[in-house]
C-alpha cells in the first residue's frame, strides 16, 4: 500500500496521561524538534495541582498540547492527534478530539480496574464508541518495556519509556527525520548512562512500528514557518519573563534583585533567575510572600532594580507592601502570572481575574502602572518595558502576565541588546545641596533616586504621609490633599510619552472588538476568521492598562459597538466604563479556568455583529 | 573581632554629624531617649563614612527611631523591617544596616521575618526595643508580657506564654545575641561596638521602660536596692560575677546553671564560669539567656557571638565563582544560548 502524504498548515497535537507519565516532558521533546525543524509552534500545558495523583484516575490526567506549523498563535481549539495513555486521560479528553481525528492508546492500559477507576462500564476500543476517531492502540507498555530492557533498563525504568515510544509513533506520523529528535534526547538524559540511548531505541521501534505495520492511512507533511527572518528559540513565558528583566538590568547598569516566594504558575520565573548569578543576579527565595516583595522594597531603596514575582493569592500578600513602595516612590516589578481564584482556587488553571486587585487591590489611594503580556514570547518586551517604566518614573508597576502565557512556549526571535532602548533612572547627584526626597521633575512629577552610599544625599523615607519636596512627615490637610493628587497624576501623565494604541483587522468595520494580556492569538485568529469570511470587525488589543493610551477614547468614538472579550466576568469592561463613560460596552467572558477557543470567539462576534 | 570592610571617614567623626533636624516626640521619660544618645555615640566612634549607614524600622514608638538619626533611613510598614532590612543588606553591601525594632514589631506582626533572618544570619544589626507591652496603639499586651499581665487587652490578665527574646534568637539559629538595659546607656554602646564587629545577624535586646503603659516593668533590673542582686554583667573571658559585694557566681550544677556563693577569701571562686561569647556551642548561652529572678540574676552584655558564615558572604561566593565560570557573561550571551536557529 502506497501511503498518502498531506500537506498541512497546521496540527495540534496533545499528550495526556497520568501526572506520572511524562507527559510534559514528551511534549517538549515534540514541539522543541518541531521548533528546530522550522515549524512555528505554541504550547500549552495542562496539568493537575497535586504532583501524583491517584493512579489511572480522571483527576491525575497531566496533558501537554503542541500547536505546529506555519503560524500558531494560538494554542489550537480541538486536537487532530491525542496521545492518551490509560483509559482516565481518554476519558478526560476525548471532548477535545475532532471527529475523524487520529487517537493512539496504550492498549495494555486498558485492564478492568483502570477502566473502572475511569468511569468506564465498557471498554471504549472495543464497544464501538469511539467508531468515529481513527484510534491505534497497540500494546505500547509491552513492546517499549522488551525494547528498553534489551538496551539494560530494568523492569520499572522500562516501563516508564512508553511516552517514548508514543512519541516515535508520533514522529512517524509528521515525518519527522529522527536526527534532532535524538540530540534532544541525548541532553535531556545527560549523564543518565544507558537512559538515553534505550529512550532514542525506544522512540525508533515507535517510529518503526508505524512505519511497518501501516498503521497509519496517511501520514502529514507540516509547513514550515512563515516568519520575519532572523535567530530564532523557543520559550516560555515565564522564561521569557525573566530573561527581560536581566536585560532590564543590564540595560539600565543596576544589580537585578529578585525577592520571591515559590508559587503555581509564577515559579519558573524564580527559578530561571537564580540560575544567573554570572549576570550579577540577587535572587533571595524568601520566608513568605510579604517578605519577597519588603526585601525588594529594600533593595530598591538600596538602588537594586527590584522585582517580586507571584500569582493572585501573592499578590493579595503584598498589597500592603505594594502601597509603600507607592508612597515611597521607589521603583518595582511586580509580576503577577495569573491563575484562576478567588482564595487558593485553580492553581494550575488560568484566568484574567486579577485584575481589579492589579488596579485597586491597596488601602488609600495607591495608583500603580499597570501592564499585561500578550503571548510567551512577549513577555520578554513587557518585562523589560515594566523594569524601564518602575526605574525612569520611579514606580511600582504591576506587570499581569497569567498560566497559559507564563508556562506556554513559542518561538521568540532573538533580539539584539543594542536594538532594545536606553533604560536611565532619575539618579540623584551626590552632593546635591538642591537636593529634596521628594522635589519633583516639574514635567514628569517623578523624584529623584537617592542611594544610600552617596555622599551628601542622606534621608529618610517611609510610609508615613509625606509633606512635599521636603518629604517630612506631616498630617496637614491641604498637603495630603495635594500627595494624594501628584501621585496619581504622575502615573496618569505617563500615558502621553507611551505609544499609541494600535488596530488590527478591518479598521473600517462597525464593531471593535477588545482584549487585553494573553489572549491577543485567540481573539486575533477569531477576528481573522470572521473577517476572512467576509465579515467585517476590528480588533483593539490592549498590553498598557494603567494609564490606558491616550488615544483610547479617539479609537472607541469610531465604533458603534464594542465588545470586551476576557476570561473574567468583566473586569476590563468595568475598568473602561469607569474611565471612559461615554461609550457602551458589551462583553463575552468566560471563567472555566481554559483559554478561549477561536469557534466560541467567532460565534460571540458574530452575535455582535449582526 | 573587628569593623566590617565598609568605607571610614577620612575625617574624624563626632555625635553632631549624625545629629537629626526633627523633634524627637517620645514621651518624657521613656527609656528610647537613652538608647538613643548611645547609640548616637557609637556610628562617629565606628567610624564608617556617614552615608554608608542605614537604618530601618517597622512601626511602633521605637520605629520612629530612623528619624532622630541623620543617617540613610527607612521607617516601613509594621512587622516588615528585618525583611526590608535583608533586601538593603543583600543589595547594597557598602552600607552598615541597623534596624529599630520592638517586640510588637519583630515578635508578633513580624515574626516570621525575625526567625528567618536570624536563621540565614543577614550581616544587619537589629536593635529590639523590649518594653514588654504596645505603646503606640496605647497598652496592649506584646508577645514578652508576662504570663498574668494586666492590659488594655487582657483586663483579667494575659493567658499566654510570654517570648523569650534571647532563647528565640537561638533557637533560630541566632550567631549573636545581647541583652542590656536602658539605664545603663555607657554599657549599651559597648555592647552596640561588638553588635557592630559581629558578621552576621546581630540582635540587641534592649530593655526598656516605657513610663506610660507599662512603667517599671525592669524595675528590679534598674532599682539601686536590687540591681546588683539581679544584674549578671557578661564579659567574655572574664568569671560570671555578681552581686553588690561581688560575692556570688554562676556555676554548672548538673544539667543546668546554679548560683554559687562566694566566700571572703574566694571560696567557691574556682567552680564559677568563664564566660565565652564566642563558643559556637550555644547550650550555655541558651541557659543564660534563660536565667531570671527571682532565683537567678538576669544576664547582660554579650551572650552569643559565633563565628558562622553570613548569607552575604556565601551569596558574593557563589557570584564570584560563577563569573569565573560561567559562559554566560551578558544578555546576548543568554538570549543566544541553547538551541537556536536561523530563519531565512
Amino acid at each position: 500500500m502506497s501511503k498518502q502524504i498531506l500537506e498541512k498548515e497546521s496540527v495540534v497535537v496533545k499528550f495526556v496521561g497520568d501526572s506520572g507519565d511524562g507527559m510534559q516532558m514528551t511534549g517538549t521533546l515534540f514541539s522543541d524538534a518541531a521548533a528546530l525543524k522550522g515549524n512555528d509552534i505554541a504550547t500549552f500545558p495542562d496539568y493537575p495541582a497535586e504532583i501524583r495523583a491517584p493512579h489511572n484516575t480522571i483527576a491525575g490526567v497531566s496533558g501537554f498540547q503542541v500547536h505546529i506549523g506555519k503560524e500558531t498563535r494560538i494554542i489550537g481549539d480541538k486536537c487532530d492527534v491525542l496521545v492518551a495513555m490509560n483509559p482516565a486521560s481518554l476519558k478526560a479528553n476525548l471532548k477535545w478530539v475532532d471527529k475523524g481525528a487520529t487517537i493512539i492508546t496504550d492498549g495494555d492500559a486498558y485492564d478492568e480496574k483502570a477502566l473502572e477507576k475511569a468511569g468506564y462500564a465498557a471498554n471504549p476500543l472495543t464497544d464501538g464508541s469511539l467508531s468515529s476517531f481513527c484510534v491505534i492502540s497497540p500494546n505500547i507498555t509491552t513492546l517499549a518495556k522488551e525494547t528498553a530492557m534489551a538496551y539494560g533498563l530494568d523492569n520499572k525504568s522500562a516501563e516508564r519509556t512508553k511516552n517514548m515510544f508514543c512519541l516515535g509513533m508520533v514522529y512517524y506520523i509528521f515525518s519527522f527525520d529522527l536526527e534532532t529528535p535524538f540530540k534532544l534526547v541525548d541532553k535531556r538524559f545527560e549523564g543518565k548512562g544507558k537512559v538515553a540511548e534505550a529512550n532514542k531505541k525506544v522512540i525508533l521501534a515507535g517510529y518503526n512500528f508505524a512505519d511497518t505495520m501501516e498503521v497509519f492511512a496517511s501520514t502529514f507533511q507540516i509547513s514550515s514557518v512563515n516568519l520575519e527572518k532572523g535567530k530564532y528559540r523557543n520559550i516560555t513565558g515565564n522564561e521569557a519573563t525573566a530573561w527581560g528583566l536581566l536585560a532590564a538590568a543590564e540595560k539600565s547598569g543596576r544589580q537585578l534583585f529578585l525577592g520571591s516566594y515559590p508559587i503555581t504558575p509564577a515559579t519558573e520565573i524564580l527559578i530561571e533567575l537564580a540560575k544567573h548569578k554570572s549576570l550579577g543576579a540577587r535572587v533571595f527565595q524568601a520566608e513568605d510572600e510579604i517578605a519577597g516583595i519588603c526585601s525588594a522594597i529594600g533593595a530598591s531603596f538600596a538602588g537594586a532594580m527590584a522585582c517580586t514575582t507571584t500569582s493572585g493569592p501573592g499578590l493579595s500578600l503584598k498589597a500592603e507592601a505594594i502601597g509603600l513602595a507607592v508612597m515611597t516612590e521607589l521603583p518595582l516589578v511586580i509580576v503577577d502570572v495569573q491563575r484562576a481564584g478567588p482564595s487558593t482556587g485553580m492553581p494550575t488553571k488560568s484566568e484574567q481575574s486579577d485584575l481589579n486587585l492589579a488596579l485597586f487591590g491597596r488601602n488609600g489611594e495607591a495608583p500603580c502602572i499597570v501592564t499585561a503580556a500578550s503571548s510567551p514570547s512577549d513577555c520578554f518586551y513587557k518585562a523589560f518595558y515594566a523594569a524601564k517604566l518602575a526605574m525612569e518614573n520611579m514606580t511600582p508597576v504591576i506587570l499581569l502576565t497569567d498560566g497559559n502565557t507564563g508556562q506556554g512556549s513559542e518561538l521568540f526571535r532573538i533580539p539584539k541588546m543594542s536594538d532594545l532602548p536606553v533604560i536611565k533612572p532619575p539618579f540623584a547627584k551626590k552632593n546635591d545641596a538642591e537636593f529634596k526626597p521628594y522635589r519633583r521633575d516639574p514635567d514628569t512629577l517623578v523624584r529623584q533616586w537617592a542611594i544610600p552610599g552617596t555622599e551628601g544625599l542622606r534621608h529618610r523615607i517611609g510610609g508615613l504621609e509625606k509633606t512635599d519636596v521636603s518629604g517630612l512627615v506631616t498630617t496637614d490637610p491641604a498637603n495630603h490633599a495635594k500627595m494624594v493628587e501628584l501621585r496619581s497624576e504622575k502615573v496618569m501623565r505617563l500615558a502621553k510619552r507611551l505609544s499609541k494604541q494600535n488596530v488590527y483587522g478591518n479598521v473600517d468595520a462597525n464593531t471593535l472588538v477588545v482584549s487585553w494580556g494573553g489572549t491577543k492569538g485567540v481573539v486575533y485568529t477569531a477576528c481573522k476568521e470572521i473577517n476572512n469570511s467576509g465579515k467585517a470587525v476590528a480588533h483593539a488589543h490592549f498590553s498598557q492598562i494603567m494609564p490606558l493610551p491616550e488615544n483610547t477614547a479617539e479609537i472607541f468614538a469610531k465604533y458603534k459597538k464594542i465588545l470586551v472579550c476576557e476570561l473574567n466576568s468583566g473586569q476590563f469592561a468595568n475598568y473602561l466604563r469607569m474611565s471612559l463613560p461615554k461609550f457602551k460596552y458589551e462583553k463575552y467572558n468566560k471563567i472555566q479556568g481554559l483559554p478561549f477557543t477561536v469557534n466560541e470567539l467567532v460565534n460571540a462576534i458574530n452575535n455582535i455583529i449582526k | 573581632m573587628s569593623y566590617k570592610s565598609i568605607e571610614r571617614s577620612k575625617l574624624p567623626l563626632t555625635q553632631q554629624d549624625f545629629a537629626s533636624d526633627q523633634m524627637v516626640k517620645w514621651c518624657p521619660g521613656c527609656g528610647d531617649h537613652a538608647i538613643l544618645s548611645a547609640v548616637a555615640k557609637v556610628f562617629p566612634e565606628i567610624g564608617y563614612k556617614k552615608e554608608n549607614y542605614c537604618i530601618v524600622s517597622g512601626i511602633g514608638c521605637s520605629s520612629r527611631f530612623p528619624y532622630y538619626v541623620n543617617t540613610y533611613g527607612f521607617h516601613s510598614i509594621h512587622g516588615r523591617a528585618n525583611a526590608i532590612a535583608t533586601g538593603v543588606s543583600i543589595a547594597n553591601p557598602k552600607l552598615s544596616v541597623w534596624v529599630a525594632t520592638g517586640d510588637g514589631d519583630s515578635l508578633a506582626i513580624g515574626g516570621n521575618h525575625f526567625i528567618h533572618v536570624i536563621r540565614r544570619n543577614i550581616d544587619i544589626n537589629i536593635m529590639l526595643f523590649n518594653n514588654k507591652i504596645y505603646g503606640l496603639t496605647k497598652g496592649q499586651y506584646s508577645p514578652t508580657s508576662d504570663l498574668g499581665a494586666v492590659t488594655k487587652t487582657s483586663p483579667y490578665g494575659t493567658i499566654e506564654q510570654p517570648f523569650q527574646v534571647g532563647e528565640l534568637v537561638i533557637g533560630a539559629q541566632g550567631t549573636f545575641f545581647a541583652r542590656v538595659i536602658d539605664t545603663n546607656p555607657k554599657f549599651i554602646t559597648e555592647v552596640m561596638h561588638e553588635a557592630a564587629k559581629h558578621d552576621g545577624t546581630a540582635v540587641v535586646e534592649l530593655l526598656q521602660n516605657c513610663v506610660i503603659f507599662n512603667d517599671g516593668t525592669h524595675d528590679f533590673l534598674s532599682n539601686k536596692e536590687t540591681k546588683d542582686e539581679f544584674q549578671l554583667i557578661l564579659h567574655h573571658g572574664e568569671k560570671m560575677i555578681f552581686g553588690k559585694n561581688k560575692n556570688k557566681g554562676i556555676r554548672m550544677r548538673r544539667n543546668g546553671l546554679a548560683v554559687v556563693d562566694i566566700g571572703p577569701n574566694g571560696e567557691g571562686m574556682e567552680k564559677v564560669l568563664v564566660h565565652d561569647m564566642y563558643d559556637p556551642n550555644p547550650g550555655v548561652h541558651l541557659m543564660l539567656a534563660k536565667m531570671f529572678p527571682p532565683h537567678f540574676p538576669i544576664a547582660l552584655g554579650v551572650i552569643r557571638a559565633a563565628d558562622v558564615p553570613t548569607y552575604n558572604e556565601l551569596l558574593q561566593k557563589q557570584i564570584d565563582e560563577s563569573l569565573k565560570k560561567s559562559k554566560i557573561r551578558c544578555v546576548d550571551d543568554l538570549l543566544n544560548s541553547g538551541d537556536t536557529w536561523e530563519i531565512e
